[in-house]
Formats: structure tokens, C-alpha cells, sequence
């Protein structure tokens, strides 16, 4: 027994010297990254990138990284950022908040200088109570929480989960008035939960008739009858379905099995329902949804984004995708409209991107862009059909 | 009026599939007197092998059927072999309880890496669609479950009562030591306990994705847990018990998303299991065993 205290008393002793070298390294590259010189002591823009390229939802990460590779490849063709080529580094959070924190940090010692992340609400939480104490700029493509945006160093490209709800009623009230509404939300889940409330608000300043309002927890996912009964009793016309592609496409079935066949009306979780394995897709016939993106659209940009992601991935990018590619170029236009250069610490570059990037429009995949204070993107939402299998663009 | 007897109709589909899982889970308490609580993810793996064999590989229905029936099968003899028999002498009941939590975990996880996290749909293996009875469209699920439910208490009271196995299982729920001295081997009556338990796992397993098509490693999870307090509710241990409770359940569960709110259900599903405790203790058909001193 003695003899193990001891050991143990060494092995703890070599752990905590390890950790005291390890310290100094980290700091010691830290303060040598405030000047990013690269390995050939060129001056280069150090921006990172985190998102789940792994796990449950890598199919977010995956098109954010390959995306912001797409932007990054195509400024640093047209000369880079005020002269300066973007070194673009990445890392996996595989959708987990303390893993997050640890890419964040070893990014860091990588010499990031700019994080565009992540991609993820609850990581991205985390990761922000970090980068307000570095004072890092952090711009996130897609965490739709407000928590995400909640410190004045964090600002997001797509809209959050309150936006969308309001956007949704708007939308309804000016193309669909004195339709019969009925929504069903998944009460158990924050980003459901999020547009639905604000959805109500909004709806019932603007005079909207819902009729029904009924909810689901993911304990409850399989069985929808007798909420759809309701909905179906009450006469409703159209159904709002702000929640996951998943239980939307199980709703679907169901109510094609019960004869109920109003329009329905989701938001940009709903992105993913035709790829669904096994899915019945000409049940989604009809289905309409609130999305910053349409990958059919026709504008050029749209249409050369679309091919460049296409040849290099072999896939179809999603609306993360487009988010982060506009990150990137968002990026480029607070840089340029602040004039500022890679030498300058994080913390300097921080300060001078939160006031410029509020003075920036851009024009992006996702529509054009303007931030407030708070952190909040201001765009026109696009609405989106799902035609013969295929997302069609409502608006053109 | 009309949307009442729709609503009891949906009641008693969710209640059939919560009677077909009840009664295998009250089986293998009734006679291995453990709480089999991987019994859900049993079910769940037989509905990915139904999936499997009949949407990926294509193979007929009856066919993929039976492969899920001789996978979970072979699974439950494995885990009882395992995990459950080397703890059955263990001091405290509790160790079987926990591992079995353990199971339960291993097989969610293990799908999880095989399957993926992304919800699968499922194609129904009932071949028509709803028969419509008056007003009331009765889904072709809800005629195959309950059907079904009734052909496996009948099939199993009978195996029970008048095979020898099944007077075995009876003499090993009933005290174990004596059983091994009338010469029964009481280790293989369990294992054919957990075997015909799979078995029904899988037939389950493959009925709940026909009526609900969402198919995910968590799947067998909330059903597993409702069919569950099903099985109390109807006096664990009692097979035609957990039937009538599965049923009961699914109609107050439906009733009550209904009539009072979608947000409270399960919270008034388990108030339910509650209730019936305070007032019987031993469930619908419990028996009342008299511990002798």
C-alpha cells in the first residue's frame, strides 16, 4: 500500500510538470501568434474554423468546413485580405461543448487570430464564454441560440430561433392571410420551443388564425395521432412545423395515413427531409420552408457557389454551408472597412471588427446582411417548395 | 363524438404495441424474477435486423421477419449468458438490475456506432393499409398488433400450463432450489426464458416500427419504459395482465394528449402507474404471494 502512495505521488508529481511545461509552450506560441508570422515569416491571417465533422449532426460540420475551404481558397486567389493570404485551420467539436473548449483552445495555439464558429448551439455557448475573456472576434455561422450572440465579441450569420418564429408569422401573415393555422412543436427541445413561442407572439399581433397549438417531446416522437386528429377536427389549413426534419417526416406519414392533407409551413430545420433514408419523399410534396437558402436559386453567386461545392465534395451544399461561406466574406469586408492588418493582436483585431462589422452590408448566399450591436444579422428570409423531390425557390 | 372513438382507436393502436412489449418483459419477470430493462433495446435491435434484411438487402418480408426473430433470439441467450447468469447468486438482487442497465446502454451505443444517429423510416410490414369500419378507419397495425398480442398470451399461457418446459418455467418461478432437486436444470429454463422474451422482442421490435416508422437507436427507449409500467399496471408476472395493461395505457395516454394536453401525457401516463400502486399494489392481476416465515 505504501508502495502505491508513492508511486501514485510520482506519477501525480510528473503529470503536474507535465501540465506546467505544456502551460508554458501554449503561452509561449501564444504571444508569438500575436504577430502571426507563418512559418516562412510571411504575414498571413490566421482564421479558425470548429464544428462537428464527427458525430450526431457532422453533416452541419462537414459543410461548414468544406464551405469556409471554398470562401478561403477563392479570397486568397483574388489577393487575400488587404494583401494578406488566410491561413484557414479547422477542428472537430463533434457537437460537444467541453470538446469544443478544447479546439477552441488548441486553435489558439495554432495562433488564431479570428474564430468563425461554431457551428453548433450549445458548443457555441461555451466557446463564447471563452472568447469574451480572450477578447477573440468570434462570428458563427449557424448557432441559432441566442445565447450564442450574447457577448459583444460574437456575432452570428443566420438568424436565431426568436427571429425565425417572427420572420415565419410575418411570412404567413403577407402570402397566406385568413388561412387556418394549426402548429406542433417538440416542447422538449430549445430550438423548437424558441420559434414557437415567438411565432405565437408574432402571430397574434398580426391577427393570424391559429387555431390549434399542440406539442411533442422526443419521448413522445413516434406517436403524432391524436395531435393530428385535433389539428384535423379544428379544420386547420395549414400546419406550422418549426422542429427537425425527423419528427416532421414521421408527422408526414402519419397524416397522409389519417387523410389530413393541409399545406405545411416549417423552418431551416426542415432542411435535410428529402435525403432522409428511406422517406417516402412524395409525401413532402407541397412542403414549404423558411430558409436563408436555396441551393437552386439562380443568382451567379448562388449558382458558382454551388458548383464549386459540388465538384470539389460531390454533394449539394445545405443552408450551414452557405452560412459560413458568407461568414468568410463577411470577414473580409469588416477587415478591409476597418483597414487593418495581420499584425495586430486578437484582441486589437476584436475591438476594431465589433464596431466595423456593423457598418458592413453584404451581399451574400443567405441574402444581404447587416449586423446590430447585439449580434443579430438582419436578412429577407427565403421561402422555399419542395417540387417533384427537389427544393424549389418560391420567390422569382 | 365521431373524433372520440377516432382517438380510442389510436388509443388502442398504441396500446397494442405496448401489450405485445409488456408481455415479454412480464414473462421474463414472472419467471427469472429479474427486470429485464435492456428488454427495449431488444426490441430495437430486432427492428433494425427487420430493416436490415427487408429495406437494405431487399429479402421478403416473412423472411427479414424471421431473421430478426433468430437474431434477437440468439442476442437474448448471449446476454442472459453474459451478463445476468454469473450475477444470479450475487448477494443483492440490485446487481442483476444494474447490469441489466448496463445492456441496455451497451446495445443503444453499439447502434449508435453500426446504424448512425439519423432516424431511419421504416416501411411497414403489414401488407394493407386501414379497413374502414363505419366512420372510423381502423389502421391495418392495430388489427395485426392486437391480433397478434392475443395469438402470443394464448401461445405462451398455453406453452406454460401444458408443456413440460413450460411446467419447468412454472416450478423455477415458483422456488428454484426446489426445482433443481426435482431434477429440472434451472440455468436452461432461464435461457429459454430470455430466448422466447427475445423472440417476442423482435416481433415487437418490428410492429412498433410498422405503426411508428422513425427508426433510431433510442427507438425501443420510451416503449421499453411504457411497456414497462404496462406490465406493473396489468400485476407483473401476469401475462394476460400486461396485455389488458398495454392497452389500458395506450388509451389514457392518447385520451389525455387529447382531451387535456399534448405538453403533460407521460406526466400523467406515470401519475397513473402511481395511482394504481397506492391503491393495488400488485397491479390489475397481481397475485398477492405470502412471504412464509
Amino acid at each position: 500500500m505504501k508502495k502505491m502512495k508513492k508511486f501514485m505521488g510520482l506519477a501525480l508529481s510528473c503529470v503536474l510538470a507535465a501540465g506546467l511545461l505544456a502551460g508554458c509552450g501554449g503561452s509561449g506560441s501564444g504571444s508569438s501568434s500575436g504577430t502571426a508570422a507563418s512559418d516562412d515569416g510571411e504575414q498571413k491571417w490566421i482564421i479558425g474554423e470548429i464544428g462537428p465533422v464527427t458525430g450526431p449532426v457532422a453533416v452541419y460540420g462537414q459543410d461548414v468546413a468544406d464551405a469556409g475551404k471554398i470562401a478561403v481558397d477563392e479570397i486568397n486567389a483574388a489577393g487575400g485580405i488587404n494583401g494578406y493570404q488566410i491561413e484557414y485551420i479547422t477542428a472537430d467539436d463533434e457537437h460537444d461543448a467541453e470538446k469544443a473548449v478544447n479546439a477552441y483552445n488548441s486553435l489558439k495555439d495554432k495562433g488564431m487570430q479570428i474564430l468563425v464558429g461554431t457551428v453548433t448551439s450549445a458548443p457555441c455557448t461555451a466557446v463564447g464564454a471563452v472568447t469574451v475573456e480572450d477578447n477573440m472576434f468570434q462570428l458563427t455561422p449557424s448557432g441559432s441560440s441566442k445565447d450564442c450572440i450574447a457577448n459583444d465579441n460574437a456575432f452570428a450569420v443566420c438568424f436565431n430561433d426568436p427571429q425565425q418564429g417572427t420572420k415565419s408569422a410575418e411570412y404567413l401573415a403577407e402570402h397566406f392571410p385568413g388561412m387556418t393555422i394549426a402548429s406542433i412543436y417538440d416542447s422538449s427541445d430549445i430550438y423548437s420551443s424558441g420559434i414557437e413561442t415567438n411565432f405565437e407572439a408574432r402571430a397574434k399581433e398580426l391577427g393570424l388564425n391559429v387555431v390549434v397549438t399542440e406539442a411533442f417531446t422526443q419521448d413522445t416522437a413516434t406517436d403524432f395521432s391524436a395531435q393530428l386528429q385535433k389539428m384535423k377536427d379544428a379544420g386547420a389549413d395549414l400546419v406550422f412545423l418549426p422542429i427537425y426534419y425527423s419528427n416532421a417526416a414521421t408527422i408526414l406519414t402519419q397524416c397522409n395515413n389519417i387523410g389530413f392533407a393541409p399545406t405545411f409551413f416549417g423552418c431551416d430545420g426542415m432542411d435535410g427531409i428529402l435525403s432522409m433514408e428511406n422517406f417516402d419523399t412524395s409525401l413532402a410534396e407541397g412542403l414549404m420552408l423558411l430558409t436563408p437558402f436555396a441551393a437552386d436559386a439562380t443568382d451567379d453567386l448562388t449558382v458558382n457557389f454551388v458548383k464549386q461545392f459540388s465538384d470539389a465534395y460531390g454533394r449539394t451544399p445545405n443552408q450551414f454551408g452557405a452560412d459560413a461561406y458568407d461568414a468568410f466574406y463577411a470577414l473580409k469586408a469588416a477587415i478591409e472597412k476597418a483597414d487593418l492588418t495581420p499584425e495586430m493582436s486578437a484582441s486589437d483585431l476584436c475591438d476594431a471588427l465589433k464596431t466595423a462589422i456593423t457598418e458592413i452590408e453584404v451581399e451574400g448566399l443567405t441574402g444581404t446582411i447587416t449586423w446590430a450591436a447585439t449580434g443579430e444579422p438582419d436578412k429577407e428570409p427565403k421561402a422555399v417548395v419542395i417540387k417533384n423531390g427537389a427544393y424549389v425557390s418560391l420567390e422569382s | 363524438m365521431v373524433s372520440f372513438f377516432t382517438y380510442l382507436i389510436n388509443g388502442l393502436s398504441l396500446g397494442s404495441i405496448y401489450a405485445i412489449i409488456a408481455i415479454g418483459y412480464t414473462m421474463v419477470y414472472g419467471i427469472a424474477k429479474m427486470l429485464n430493462f435492456a428488454h427495449g433495446d431488444v426490441i430495437m435491435v430486432g427492428a433494425f435486423m427487420a430493416y436490415t434484411f427487408i429495406s437494405s438487402m431487399g429479402l421478403p418480408v416473412p423472411v427479414g421477419i424471421l431473421g430478426a426473430i433468430v437474431v434477437c433470439t440468439v442476442l437474448g441467450i448471449v446476454i442472459e449468458k453474459i451478463a445476468y447468469r454469473p450475477l444470479r447468486k450475487a448477494a443483492s438482487p440490485l446487481a442483476v438490475l444494474i447490469t441489466a442497465i448496463g445492456v441496455s446502454y451497451f446495445l443503444q451505443n453499439s447502434a449508435l456506432l453500426i446504424f448512425g444517429s439519423d432516424p431511419k423510416m421504416f416501411t411497414s410490414v403489414v401488407p394493407f393499409q386501414s379497413v374502414p369500419i363505419g366512420p372510423f378507419l381502423i389502421p391495418g397495425t392495430t388489427i395485426v398488433s392486437i391480433a397478434v398480442s392475443i395469438i402470443l398470451v394464448t401461445a405462451l399461457q398455453t406453452f406454460i400450463y401444458k408443456t413440460k418446459p413450460g411446467q419447468a418455467m412454472l416450478a423455477c418461478s415458483q422456488d428454484r432450489d426446489a426445482a433443481s432437486l426435482m431434477g429440472i436444470s434451472v440455468n436452461g429454463t432461464i435461457t429459454l426464458t430470455f430466448a422466447i422474451g427475445s423472440a417476442m422482442a423482435a416481433i415487437a421490435g418490428v410492429l412498433l416500427c410498422s405503426a411508428y416508422p422513425s427508426l433510431s437507436p433510442t427507438t425501443g427507449a420510451m416503449p421499453g419504459i411504457k411497456a414497462f409500467v404496462a406490465a406493473v399496471f396489468g400485476g407483473i408476472g401476469s401475462i394476460p395482465g400486461a396485455m389488458i395493461g398495454g392497452l389500458v395505457l395506450g388509451v389514457i395516454e392518447i385520451l389525455s394528449r387529447a382531451y387535456i394536453s399534448s405538453q403533460l401525457s407521460d406526466a400523467i401516463v406515470f401519475s397513473v402507474l402511481i395511482i394504481v400502486l397506492l391503491v393495488k399494489p400488485t397491479g390489475l392481476f397481481g397475485k398477492v404471494i405470502q412471504e412464509k416465515v
